[in-house]
């Protein structure tokens, strides 16, 4: 499972231009804040490299070891 | 939120000053991230760090970590934290610092630093400019590049910190970008490991002003400009001059074994005080 805290992501879209499996979305909503928060869609090509938690700049992404959904 | 739902890094973190002051996708988040990655890597634990800054953006880094820091003056974090290792040389002592905090206004402690191998390790954050106070020319960034002090252009040659540093005596030289995290956290780690001075330069993205002044709007952008001039020092170092202008050199600049200063310091107590009568004691107070 792929959790993004919507309290600390800033929407730089950094984990949705990088990420290499192309698992995240962009959103189409904006949230109170004026943030674009991306969507982690494509679970199931995730391989769990972790590439997006060492380069999200705001540490709001936490990708889980073992998928309990 | 569940607690196993958090980044892996935000145990590191205090929380509660979180989201930190950064503009969305500026490198110094993904700077946080990587040092954790080498120092767990390391196999150090945070408790055995004392963090030290001076002033920019970059220098706000420790003010969000769980550890023992100091944030002291500008361009003066590297004499602090020879203080803190001289008195306390058990600790890792660690220093964050910018481009302009490093090579401008401290520049000379840098060298010096490097010259007397004290072990420090030095993270140079390096965004080619000043970001905090509004986007100065500093002395990293590139001929040519644009400034709020610099709106024809920088004229002048900047400075290849890494080359600079290595010259002046550090043990451990490293370069790479935010566009290497894999990379840049394994030379943390050697960084972390090796007794003496360690300086790790990470060229970093600044979108705010380096970005917006020098015609590349977001973080992703640069990123991957930065991925795309970078050449590994090995390969570099068979090119001429020509061929590597406008590139970023990445790589191990240096990693040798030298004395260090706080150790030869503290073995000349023990074997002066120690081991000798008083008479024989020399000092800088008595005629001798
Ligand atoms: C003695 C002194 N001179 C000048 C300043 C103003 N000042 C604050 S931060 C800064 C430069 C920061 O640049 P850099 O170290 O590259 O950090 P960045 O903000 O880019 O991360 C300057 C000149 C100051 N705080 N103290
Ligand atoms: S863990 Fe790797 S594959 Fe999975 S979303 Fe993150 S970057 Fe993509
Ligand atoms: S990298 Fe982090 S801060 Fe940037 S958009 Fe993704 S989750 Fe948000
Ligand atoms: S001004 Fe530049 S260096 Fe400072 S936080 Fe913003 S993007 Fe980062």
């Amino acid at each position: 499972m792929i959790t993004i805290d919507e309290k600390l992501c800033k929407g730089c879209n950094i984990c949705i231009e990088l990420c290499p499996r192309q698992v995240y979305e962009e959103s189409k909503t904006i949230d109170s804040k004026g943030v674009l928060i991306p969507i982690p869609k494509y679970l199931e090509e995730c391989r769990k490299c972790e590439l997006c938690t060492l380069l999200c700049p705001d540490q709001a992404i936490s990708v889980d070891e073992e998928d309990e959904s | 939120m569940d607690k196993t739902h958090e980044s892996r890094f935000m145990k590191y973190l205090r929380k509660d000053r979180l989201p930190h002051i950064f503009c969305a996708g500026c490198g110094n988040g993904i700077v946080i991230n990587t040092f954790f990655n080498g120092m767990e890597l390391a196999e150090i634990d945070l408790s055995d760090i004392v963090m030290v800054s001076g002033i920019g953006c970059s220098s706000r880094i420790p003010g969000y970590v769980k550890c023992d820091s100091l944030h002291t003056t500008h361009g003066r974090p590297i004499s602090f934290a020879t203080g803190i290792k001289i008195a306390k040389s058990d600790l890792n002592v660690v220093v964050f610092t910018g481009d302009g905090d490093a090579a401008a206004i401290g520049g000379n402690h840098l060298i010096h630093g490097a010259r007397r191998n004290i072990d420090l390790t030095v993270i140079c954050i390096n965004n080619s400019i000043y970001g905090m106070t509004g986007g100065q020319i500093s002395p990293t960034s590139p001929k040519g590049s644009y400034g709020s002090t610099a709106p024809y252009g920088a004229m002048e040659k900047p400075f290849d910190l890494s080359e600079l540093v290595s010259a002046a005596g550090a043990t451990y030289v490293a370069r790479w970008t935010t566009a290497h995290p894999l990379q840049l956290s394994m030379s943390i780690k050697d960084a972390l490991n090796n007794k003496g001075f360690s300086f790790i330069e990470v060229i970093s993205q600044c979108p705010t002003y380096f970005g917006r002044k020098n015609q590349m709007r977001s973080s992703i952008e640069m990123m991957k400009w930065m991925k795309s001039v970078s050449i590994v020092k090995k390969k570099a170092d068979k090119m001429d001059e020509k061929k590597l202008e406008g590139k970023i050199i990445v790589g191990e600049f240096v990693n040798k074994e030298e004395p260090e200063l706080s150790d030869e310091i503290y073995k000349l107590i023990k074997e002066e005080w120690d081991e000798k009568p008083s008479s024989e004691l020399k000092s800088a107070y008595m005629e001798d």
